[in-house]
This record gives structure tokens, sequence and C-alpha cells, in this order.
């Protein structure tokens, strides 16, 4: 990070005691804070072998934690898929000169954008239930996949939308000096290197949607967080599943982030961001 | 329509409350997320290495939390396993610990917002303030901290906005809030269902969107000519 050099000088001696100090004084601060929460929670009985030995038999993992992880991965690719597809339609439609399509595309991807995704999933979980379109079974996962199809789409279309604003005029240009319709050149030429432009961003939207699916638990969708909960009514041990669940969360999330800013750099070092 | 009309008569107070719920849930958890993220951007751009780990370490980890887990493990767990109250009053408690959930998942994200207008103070500023003689706190806070608000106001603002719509997550909970009365009422009038949806849905527009108007609006004034 560039920030660190700018905003301090390389310290003198007296800056450095006084740095080193400060360190110390810092860390006891943080150990105090990290042994004050595992003396609480020891004093609360969190921390006894029975309320961790579960999740060291193998039968939590395959009935309940696995199963959920699947559900929650699987609806999360699935909107990653429908939401690039939404993102694109609306994107081509928020850059159409046609006034019609644009002013539906604009009204579709602000609604959307404004919306909380809850709001939607709740929406349609009861509607999908009622109406026998799908299996009630099923309505939580079509509103999960749906609702956030609808909020992501929307985002990455605005994504698109902005990427191909970045972009050098003269592409365009040269699309259409080739004798490419305003069409082919947005779907061939500049779409293809906005979406690259973009990609750190669309990863971390990728992010949103695997956080997001855990609104799922909310309509009794049976992902990772409510698999979990079920495993801590089970086991008496709600905090120890919660904690394992958000473990998983920011373990897949954290490596999104890491694969985002890795294509960040590679791609800031081909010089295209 | 009637039937659409006559759910106000028997529904718009509650709305009207469940939604000021929701208002008010954003206020609190905005006042305290921005201080906190404050706090702990400066701890990420400080020279002092502990402090930058422990701001890093809770970046990585709340930013990465679904927030519908921090919700449910306020109700199931800090309110379940280990009663917590804060307040006696039992609806008051589930709205406080709302509070806190919410403020502790956002201040992740803004202190990545500030930390992202930091980085549009250019490298003289600091070298300057350092040349007068400032160290690291009072340059921070005379001159590079009101230089990066006003970068981070984009960032901020949709931040903001992000907050104002997750306060529906605060239904996980059990908060009595606009999603859940929502649910209720397309539950009992399924008839109604998407009429109900779309007004919820719109009163959230009427908010977000021209939150998002005064940002934009708020960054071209406020942006530091350079």
């Amino acid at each position: 990070m560039s920030t660190q050099s700018v905003l301090f000088d390389a310290p003198g001696p007296k800056a450095k005691r006084r740095i080193l100090l400060l360190n110390i004084v810092g860390a006891l601060i943080f150990l105090g804070l990290i042994a004050y929460l595992i003396y609480g929670l020891y004093g609360a009985g969190q921390l006894t072998p029975e309320k961790w030995n579960v999740f060291a038999t193998g039968s939590v993992w395959t009935n309940f934690i696995l199963p959920g992880l699947i559900k929650t991965l699987q609806s999360a690719a699935i909107s990653i898929v429908t939401s690039l597809i939404f993102g694109f339609i609306f994107g081509m439609g928020r850059l159409s000169h046609n006034k019609f399509l644009n002013w539906i595309s604009t009204i579709v991807v602000e609604f959307f954008r404004a919306v909380p995704v809850l709001l939607m999933m709740l929406f349609l979980w009861i509607m999908l239930a009622n109406s026998g379109w799908v299996q009630p079974a099923d309505s939580p996962f079509f509103a999960v996949v749906i609702g956030l199809t609808l909020y992501n789409g929307s985002v990455v279309a605005e994504l698109i939308r902005s990427g191909v604003h970045g972009l050098p005029k003269g592409q365009r240009e040269a699309g259409i000096a080739i004798g490419l319709t305003r069409t082919q050149s947005l779907s061939f030429i500049e779409i293809p290197q906005a979406l690259t432009a973009m990609l750190p961003a669309l990863i971390s939207q990728f992010i949103v949607i695997l956080k997001d699916s855990a609104l799922g638990y909310i309509i009794n969708f049976n992902e990772l967080l409510f698999m979990s909960k079920l495993v801590g009514t089970g086991n008496s041990n709600t905090f120890q599943s919660l904690v394992v669940a958000a473990a998983i969360f920011i373990i897949l999330n954290f490596a999104l982030s890491k694969l985002a800013s890795y294509v960040s750099g590679r791609l800031s070092s081909r010089g295209i961001a | 329509m009637e039937g659409y009309l006559s759910l106000w008569d028997e529904y718009g107070a509650r709305i009207m409350e469940s939604f000021w719920a929701n208002l008010q849930l954003t206020f609190w958890a905005f006042l305290i997320s921005l201080v906190l993220g404050t706090l702990l951007a400066i701890m990420r751009i400080s020279p002092i290495p502990s402090l930058r780990a422990f701001g890093t370490a809770y970046v990585n980890i709340f930013r990465n939390t679904p927030l519908t887990i921090i919700m449910a493990f306020g109700v199931l767990v800090l309110f379940g396993v280990f009663k917590l109250q804060i307040s006696s009053d039992f609806n008051l408690n589930f709205f406080q610990i709302a509070i806190i959930g919410l403020s502790i998942y956002h201040a992740a994200f803004f202190c990545e917002a500030i930390r992202s207008g930091v980085n549009t103070v250019p490298l003289g500023q600091a070298e300057a303030a350092r040349a007068i003689g400032l160290s690291f706190l009072p340059a921070a806070q005379l001159v590079i901290l009101p230089q990066a608000f006003r970068g981070a106001i984009v960032p901020m603002g949709n931040v903001l906005i992000a907050l104002i719509k997750n306060t529906t997550v605060a239904l996980a909970g059990s908060v009595a809030e606009i999603s859940g009365l929502m649910k209720t009422m397309i539950e009992y009038r399924a008839d109604q269902g998407f009429l109900i949806f779309l007004t919820v849905a719109l009163m959230f527009v009427i908010i977000v969107v021209p939150i998002g108007l005064l940002v934009t609006w708020l960054s071209k004034k406020l942006a530091v000519a350079r």
C-alpha cells in the first residue's frame, strides 16, 4: 500500500522508539481483548469440548453443513450466471440509443438497485409458493436466485455501462469504421473490453452474491446458515455452529477477494485497468 | 383496488411505524459505524503495525461475514445463549442489538470507503504537512482526513444506501420492521401481494434515490479542486 509511505516519514531513532512503544501497547490491548473474550466464553461454558466435539464427527458435516454449503454455492453460482446475463441485457439497454429501451432499462435497473434484496425474496417466496408455478418446497430456492439476480444483475448492468463509458472513444469509432452496427460494436468490441476492465469489481459483486445468499435463512432456504442453526438447536451449541458457518463464509469470501485483487494486479500490469 | 385501499385502513399506521423503525435503525447505525469506521481507517493508515493489523483483521472478518449471520448471532447467541440485556424492554433490547450488529458490519465498509478517500489525496499534501512539522495524528486530522472525506463521499454514500436497505435484515434479529410487516401482510392478503410489495419497495425507492442524487451532487460540490 502506497498510503503508508505517504502519511509518515521514515522514522528517526526517537520516533522508532515511540512507534515500538505504541506498537507494544496496541498489541497488549489487542491481546487483552482476545483474552477477555476467551475468558468470558470459558466462564460461560462455551469452550467446553462437548460443545465443539460435534464438529469432529462426520455425520454433522455430511448431514448438515456440507449439504447446506452445497445449496449456498449452488444458489450463488446460478445467481452469478443469471446476474451476468441480466446485467448484459440491461447494460445494453442502458447504452442503447433507442429512447424506449433506454428508458425501460433505466427504470428497471434503478428500481432493483434501490429495493432491499430481502423484500424481493420475501415477496417471491410467498407468491411463488402460492402460485403453483414451482413446487412449494422449491420456492425458497427460486426466491433466493431470482432476488439475487434482479439486484446483482442491475449492479452488473451499471458496471457494464460505466465500463463502456470508460473506454477510449476510438474503440467504437474503429468498430463503426469497419462497418459494424452500434449493437455489434457494443457486443463484440466494447462490452468485452469493459468486462475485462471491470473484472475486479465484478468479482467483488460475486462476493456480495455469496454473502447475500445467506438471506435465504430468513425464508427457510436450507442453505449453510439455516443448516448450521439446525445443528446448533440439535446439539445446544448455537454459538459454536454459527461461528463455524461464519468461518466458512469468511474463508470463501476472503479467497474471492484475494482473487479480485490478484486479477486487478494482473490487469494493471497489462495496462488495461 | 378497493381491497388494496382497505389494507391501508387496516395496516397504514403499522406500515409507517415499521418503516420509522427502519429509519431509526439507519440513523443510529450510521452514526456509530461512521465513528467506528473512521477510527479503523486511522488505525489502518497509522505507522503502528499492531493497530494496522487489528484494523485489517477487523475489516477482513466483518466485511466477509454475511450480515444475516451477524443478525442471527445477535438474537440466537447474544440474547439466546448469553442472555444479553441492554434494555429491560424486550423489543427495545432486540432493536439495540440490531443497531450494534448493523454498526459492526458497516463500520468495516466505512473504513474501506474512507481509506479509498485517503488514496485520492495527493502525495504532496502529506509531504507538505510533514514539511511544516506535523506528526502523524495532526497531519491526519488537519490535512489528510478532511480531504479524504471529501474524496470519499461517493463510496460513503454507497455504504449509507446499503445500510438503509440492510436495515430490513433486522428481521433476522427479531426487530419489528417493514420487511416483517410486509411478509405478514402478503401472507394475510396474497391477492394483493404484488401491490403490497410495490408499496413497500417504493418507500425504499423514495428514500434511496434522492440520497443517491444528493451524494452525486455533494461529491461534485465538495470535490477538492486540483
